[in-house]
């Protein structure tokens, strides 16, 4: 049986992660698996930026992933992974991302520290954080699926730049996109 | 365009950057590829169509800056964003002068990149968009309703190829209905100034002051009943053509207004104190003898010059009876179509009766007859009594002498004129006791 692990890295909080448990099970219909790893990811800091590499850092969970399998602890395609961070991420060309997935691979990260009003000086509102964070992880794991970004307004899957856009578009995906879920 | 159809080419001689940005563009839905290098950029543009490139500008070897210079020259289609650091903001700015499209500062903010992504990407299918518009525009602008084979129309169509990509004013002669229009209309579609309108104006349909506010336009309150400012035909014909027809027609007063706006180009509405500016090409149409019109010191002799600069004349459909039936033929298949009837041919005694007809009107009147044709025909060809009275032939001549065809001719000429011995006898160019002495001979009579 397929699964998904979500993935506490460094500081995240428990309480984030866990409340994106039933959602995901929900919609992706396989068991969601809470795990909480200590990689150091400061090996991936960027002082200049004040940044984490979510490419590196992708890369590490990689080939953790890699050795596991080697070792005969898991699966090839069998378990899907979501690391959760509460870092600022980047990509070297670009200034920011909310995370990075590998397109149809096993691992993803996503970060909810540019999903807080806080950071843009604006009271915060946790029903709208937590809202945010869902769609974040969705889109991520939905890339994980082989999903590309949808046109569709109201999907997970349609990119999103700005926290804004997050706020936008729906916390679930299109038909299309979940039909390519549910075949996957 | 779809997005699977849109391809990036990221050109980057940084791993790290080519990945990155592959890999963002590919959860997008783009194809995507990278190169290492000017070089490798290049080939990969052999047999592959790409809609974006971008295009680091510090690389070893050739540079971003001289990349653009060679897929400029081999493709000015692809648009291309420069990839730049801070330092060489300088360098970017040249870039944009040699034709790139943006430019982007690493680190990239992902939102301005999917904004000009899909920016260029909308103003590439304007283009495109555009282009085609114009191609189709051209080609049905170059598909002239100048139907004919005949020398003397061959001769028109070169005409008009000669002088429409030329700015140079024109005058059309002809008879009345021999399609000055149509010659006026194909010298603008050939022209480069095709995109912007061609604005008729009849001149001999207007009083005096009509023809000056059509042409000039007013301002508001100008004169009784101008509730509002209205552009004229030389403000709305700027970028392209105006073309006068019946120019014979127009009073001496407006004659000088026209002289002064064609030789400066400048204009002021009626009522208005601005001088306006449009630029224009001026084609002109007659049925008139202006020469005489000229000599008679009813036409400005400095306008007639300025006018006839280049001359085409239409010739006459009777002097090029070969082109009839295909004219014909033209004419039935366009009504056939408009009405949704199924008259696909000539009968043969209407196809004679067609070609025996002297077609006073030209190919107006032969136009005008065929419609009616096709109005009346049931079936698939159009019969002799389809065609209008006027278009009957006189008939054919009872035998090969010189006075068989001669009495046929008679026949026919005083049918035209409705037996005005007078007339009939200044058009057979004989006076008027020879054509009584023909009508004696020939024992012709008036039909009841």
């Amino acid at each position: 049986m397929k699964a998904i692990r979500l993935l506490r890295l460094g500081t995240a909080r428990e309480d984030i992660v866990e409340s994106l448990q039933e959602p995901l099970e929900q919609i992706f219909r396989v068991p969601i698996v809470l795990a909480q790893s200590h990689p150091d990811i400061e090996e991936f800091y960027d002082p200049p930026r004040g940044q984490y590499n979510s490419t590196s850092i992708l890369l590490h969970l990689k080939s953790i992933e890699a050795h596991l399998r080697t070792a005969g602890w898991r699966n090839r395609g069998r378990t899907k992974t979501l690391a959760v961070l509460d870092s600022d991420l980047f990509i070297p060309i670009l200034t920011y991302v909310f995370g990075e997935a590998e397109l149809n691979g096993d691992v993803a990260v996503v970060s909810y520290y540019r999903l807080m009003n806080e950071l843009y000086g604006l009271p915060g509102n946790d029903a709208v954080f937590m809202q945010r964070v869902r769609k974040e992880a969705l889109h991520e794991l939905g890339h994980l699926y082989g999903l590309f970004h949808c046109e569709h307004q109201e999907c997970a899957m349609h990119a999103s730049t700005y926290v804004e856009d997050i706020d936008l578009k729906g916390d679930s995906f299109c038909n299309r996109c979940l039909d390519v879920v549910r075949r996957s | 365009m779809n997005k699977q159809d849109t391809g990036i080419l990221v050109v980057d001689d940084e791993l790290i950057v080519r990945e990155s940005l592959t890999k963002w563009f590919r959860e997008d839905g783009y194809r995507v590829d990278s190169a290492e290098s000017a070089a490798a950029a290049l080939k990969k543009l052999n047999g592959n169509t790409w809609n974006i490139m971008l295009v680091d500008i510090k690389m070893p070897g050739m540079d971003g800056l001289e990349l653009l210079q060679r897929i400029r020259e081999i493709n000015k289609d692809i648009t291309v964003i420069i990839i730049t650091a801070f330092a060489s903001v300088d360098s970017a700015v040249k870039a944009l002068k040699a034709g790139a499209y943006d430019y982007v500062t690493k680190p990239i903010d992902p939102d301005y990149l999917d904004h000009l992504i899909e920016k260029a990407l909308k103003e590439q299918a304007l283009v495109t968009e555009n282009r085609r518009l114009k191609n189709t525009v051209s080609e049905m602008a170059t598909q002239t309703d100048i139907i004919g084979e005949s020398d003397e129309i061959k001769n028109v169509m070169e005409l008009i190829k000669t002088v429409a990509p030329t700015d140079t004013t024109v005058m059309i002669r002809g008879e009345s209905g021999t399609g000055k229009e149509l010659v006026a209309r194909a010298i603008h579609a050939l022209s480069p100034r095709k995109y912007f309108p061609i604005v008729t104006m009849n001149c001999g349909a207007m009083t005096e002051t009509l023809l000056e506010s059509e042409l000039f336009g007013h301002e508001r309150g100008a004169f009784t009943g101008a509730h509002y400012l209205r552009k004229g035909k030389v403000e709305m014909a700027d970028g392209g053509t105006l073309f006068l027809d019946e120019i014979g027609n127009i009073d001496r007063k407006t004659q000088m207004d026209l002289l002064r706006v064609i030789e400066t180009r400048q204009f002021t509405r009626v009522g208005g104190s601005d001088v306006l500016h449009s630029d224009f090409r001026v084609i002109c149409a007659t049925n008139k003898d202006l020469e005489k019109a000229v000599k008679d010191g009813t036409f400005r002799e400095d306008l007639f010059y300025r006018l006839n600069v280049f001359s085409i004349c239409v010739p006459a459909l009777r002097t090029r009876p070969g082109d009839i039936m295909k004219l014909a033929h033209y004419f039935l298949d366009k009504y056939s179509k408009a009405m949704n009837k199924c008259a696909k041919t000539f009968t043969p005694e209407a196809m004679h009766a067609l070609k025996g007809y002297n077609w006073p009107g030209n190919v107006r009147e032969l136009e005008n007859a065929v419609e009616r044709a096709v109005v009346l025909t049931q079936g698939q060809s159009i019969e002799k009594d389809h065609l209008p009275l006027q278009a009957v032939a006189p008939g054919q001549p009872e035998g090969d002498r010189l006075e068989d065809i001669e009495k046929v001719h008679i026949t026919h000429i005083l049918s035209e004129t409705g037996w005005n011995i007078s007339r009939s006898a200044a058009i057979l160019d004989i006076d008027r006791v020879t054509l009584y002495h023909k009508i004696e001979k020939f024992g012709l009579k008036r039909k009841k």
